[in-house]
């Protein structure tokens, strides 16, 4: 039983980055910062808006449009599509774009919205 | 929710592994309309008082949708620290110790919101 000294997997000092592993981890962080945001959005909702909590409510709006998007696309593979390697990154990049685009218009209908 | 053939042949895990995959993708597809329709609504809401905020919820659709949106997004939170804690956390008594940490506050905040969501609705129509 000679098991401790194997090497480990993933090796994450010596692994190249990749898309596919950072949007998967990021998945997972994204995910708990939804669940412990949407504890703090409560006190925020009653709070008057300050700068910490805008800053806070940003980070939670694109934390909430990239683990929608990403779980779109993990959605996606559960059913037995796309799990290729062109697939994955290509989906990879629309997450990445969508997350972005989504998280502009909120902000700025939010911005527009505050302002009338 | 175990496939037939699983059931039969009476193979694979013995716990609740299937009903937990099948939740999380329950709670996932409905959370796709009903937070889009969340961050629509709140954007709209954007420095408004709290009279008008109040009796926004206590409107019919937006109290229902938000008590949907409460029981979802807190089961699904439930269920997916659940897998978190399970991947890093292998002391089998701290384990269970989160797990159930978890599950209890997640129970606890959505009882509190649908509480909150409820308590404006009846209150405006009475």
């Amino acid at each position: 039983m000679r098991s401790a000294d194997r090497p480990l997997s993933p090796h994450l000092q010596i692994y190249r980055w990749q898309l596919t592993s950072v949007l998967s981890i990021l998945h997972r962080a994204a995910g708990v910062a939804l669940s412990a945001g949407a504890i703090l959005l409560v006190w925020w909702l009653v709070a008057a808006a300050s700068w910490l909590g805008l800053l806070m409510l940003f980070g939670w709006t694109v934390s909430l449009f990239y683990h929608l998007c990403n779980g779109i696309r993990h959605l996606v593979w559960d059913t037995g599509h796309a799990l290729d390697l062109k697939s994955t990154y290509l989906g990879g990049w629309l997450v990445v774009g969508g997350t972005a685009l989504l998280t502009v218009i909120a902000w700025v209908a939010g911005i527009s919205s505050w302002a009338s | 929710m175990r496939s037939p053939l699983g059931r039969a042949v009476g193979l694979g895990s013995a716990k609740e592994g299937v009903e937990h995959w099948w939740l999380q993708r329950i709670t996932a597809v409905a959370l796709v309309p009903l937070s889009l329709w969340f961050v629509i609504a709140i954007i709209r809401l954007v420095g408004a008082d709290a009279d008008t905020v109040g009796y926004w919820v206590g409107r019919p659709l937006p109290a229902i949708l938000l008590v949907l949106l409460l029981i979802a997004s807190f089961y699904h939170a439930a269920l997916g620290l659940q897998v978190v804690i399970e991947d890093y956390v292998h002391a089998e008594l701290t384990k269970l110790g989160l797990v159930i940490t978890v599950r209890l506050v997640c129970f606890a905040f959505a009882v509190a919101g649908i509480f909150a969501v409820l308590s404006i609705a009846v209150g405006m129509s009475s």
